[in-house]
């Protein structure tokens, strides 16, 4: 089960914060007016797990899509709008480097946190490609977005998912999310919007493709994403041949220094 | 010009404590190799390097778990680390490395310390011994396996790094505490750690394009190999001067903690700077299109 959202009909309400919130119990920090737009989250974290980005764009929208911004015949500000969450990778880095088994993967197919395992270790904070998960100050464990694990476990679907107002963000079975996303898309590339794209949705890519995958109307970085993000653990059997070696010169090292005579 | 959210780093910040972690990095490594020289020392016959390498190796090894357990969010969880063995988590293998280095340098320290039951302190030496080199190196492997710039991409080197630089440590502690008669396989090791730590450090600072930049402008790292060959140099007089040896060991030792510090450092800052993540994937993207 995932996520697609579908930034191309959000409106920046942030209901999906909101209800997540709500829901999960998760802190709320103290009011902070970050001046960048209308978003005064800043980035997804401990104790935010969906992020609305709010990306004012000096140049007109190229195609009406119905979204806010400000217009005239020569130059125009295009308001991009977007609902951030934890993408519950297929390769999840952040599930793999966790040395006390404490992040896992449900049956529903997404990554959760088990906080009474979590030691709060840190290291899946430097894993995610992301920069999803986070320690909590106050608290010392790791949190993230748990795609409403126990709502799932009762047949509902996540807070945000509900709360959102316009069905940017769905929620549903991943191959059925794929092929209302091309259509999507298909629809947007028919109208005229070239730059719309898929991210996340390609099971093949670097993570294995995004439990929570996106339709953007930008490049990623745009948005705060990696362009192309990897799971870092894709290369640890080469890294554990090159420690493995580099141990082996240091044993053959201290060994040779002790032959020949003794003077 | 690189787009990002506002300019906001695309990845979280290692939230390692410093100096914890890199701490814990240099006395892992100094622990780990002078085990491996404790052990070979027992083996030749060499008292004072002997008891120096053992006792270095056990306390390093002990601060080094100190520092690690004073790291975690949640300290009095720290058995947790050892819940589960899991191969994909280069800290839960490290941590299987850790716990029985740990214990058999202190046995083998107490040993010495005691005098008793030299043969079960020869043994467990001799397991400290083995199990060094991986304590040396196992840690580069803990910083790779993570999606900071600098680190990720630097993995062919940083082992290379770390295993030299923990071999310089461990002779320069040797340096300061053996007898005359014993330093000569001490500054072989600095001089083959030497080796290893300035040719790996240079190809890390040179090889990976714009990663290798923060590497490249890292003054603790210049700071850690100037002293570094520093000690390397002086050492050739230590087989007669006790001045000598004692600068070169302190150089040696010194040089390991900017090294340390200085990779800790450059990983950090790679992870601020959103450039870092989006230039080299999208270089990424491009060649596997044109493939």
């Amino acid at each position: 089960m995932g996520f697609f959202t579908d930034t191309s009909v959000c409106i920046g309400c942030k209901a999906c914060e909101v209800a997540c919130k709500e829901w999960n119990d998760v802190p709320a920090k103290e009011l902070d007016l970050l001046g960048t737009s209308y978003d005064n989250t800043g980035e997804l974290g401990a104790n935010s797990w969906r992020h609305v980005a709010f990306i004012e764009q000096s140049r007109p929208s190229t195609v009406d899509l119905g979204m806010p911004g400000v217009r005239d015949e020569q130059d125009g500000v295009r308001w991009l709008m977007s609902s951030d969450v934890c993408k519950h990778c297929t390769h999840a880095a952040c599930l793999d480097v966790c040395p006390t088994g404490s992040l896992f993967r449900t049956e529903f197919g997404t990554v959760v946190v088990q906080e009474d395992i979590c030691n709060g270790c840190g290291y899946c904070v430097p894993a995610c490609p992301y920069g999803v998960i986070e320690r909590r100050e106050s608290d010392g464990r790791a949190f993230k977005c748990t795609l409403c694990y126990d709502r799932l476990g009762d047949g509902l679907e996540p807070a945000c998912a509900k709360a959102c107002p316009t069905d940017s963000i769905q929620f549903g079975e991943l191959d059925e999310l794929r092929e209302r996303a091309d259509r999507r898309l298909a629809a947007l590339h028919d109208k005229g919007e070239s730059d719309a794209r898929l991210y996340g949705r390609d099971p093949d890519d670097g993570v294995g493709g995004d439990g929570a995958f996106f339709l953007l109307l930008d490049e990623p970085e745009v948005y705060g994403l990696p362009p192309e993000p990897f799971v870092t653990t894709r290369d640890l059997p080469s890294m554990w041949k090159h420690a493995a070696v580099a141990a082996l010169g240091v044993a053959a090292g201290v060994v040779l220094a002790f032959a020949g005579k003794r003077r | 010009m690189t787009d990002s959210y506002y300019g906001r780093p695309i990845l979280k910040e290692p939230a390692w404590k410093v100096p914890d972690v890199p701490a814990y990095l240099f006395l892992g490594g100094l622990a780990g190799a002078s085990a491996a020289m404790a052990a070979m020392a027992d083996a030749t016959g060499r008292a004072s390097l002997r008891r120096s390498g053992r006792l270095v190796a056990a306390g390093a090894a002990t601060a080094s778990v100190g520092a690690l357990v004073h790291d975690l969010g949640r300290p009095a969880r720290f058995l947790n680390m050892l819940r589960v063995f899991k191969p994909t988590s280069p800290l839960s293998v490290g941590s299987w490395i850790l716990a029985p280095f740990s214990g058999l340098a202190t046995a083998a320290a107490g040993s010495e310390v005691t005098g008793w039951l030299p043969g079960v302190g020869r043994l467990a030496g001799i397991g400290a011994g083995v199990l060094g080199p991986a304590m040396c190196t196992y840690t580069s492997v803990l910083l790779a396996d993570t999606a900071v710039p600098a680190w990720h991409d630097s993995y062919p080197e940083l082992p290379f790094v770390f295993g030299g630089s923990a071999m310089t440590s461990a002779a320069g502690v040797a340096m300061l505490a053996a007898a005359p008669q014993d330093r000569a396989p001490a500054r072989k090791i600095g001089w083959i750690g030497t080796a290893m730590e300035v040719a790996a450090g240079l190809r890390m600072e040179r090889g990976h394009g714009i990663v290798s930049e923060p590497y490249a402008r890292s003054g603790l790292l210049k700071a850690g190999r100037g002293l570094t060959l520093l000690g390397a140099g002086l050492s050739v007089f230590a087989r007669r001067s006790r001045i000598a040896a004692a600068v070169a060991g302190s150089a040696y030792l010194a040089g390991g903690v900017c090294t340390r510090f200085g990779v800790f450092n450059a990983g950090v800052e790679s992870s601020r700077d959103p450039k870092y993540v989006v230039v080299p994937q999208k270089l990424n993207r491009q060649t596997s299109k044109t493939r």
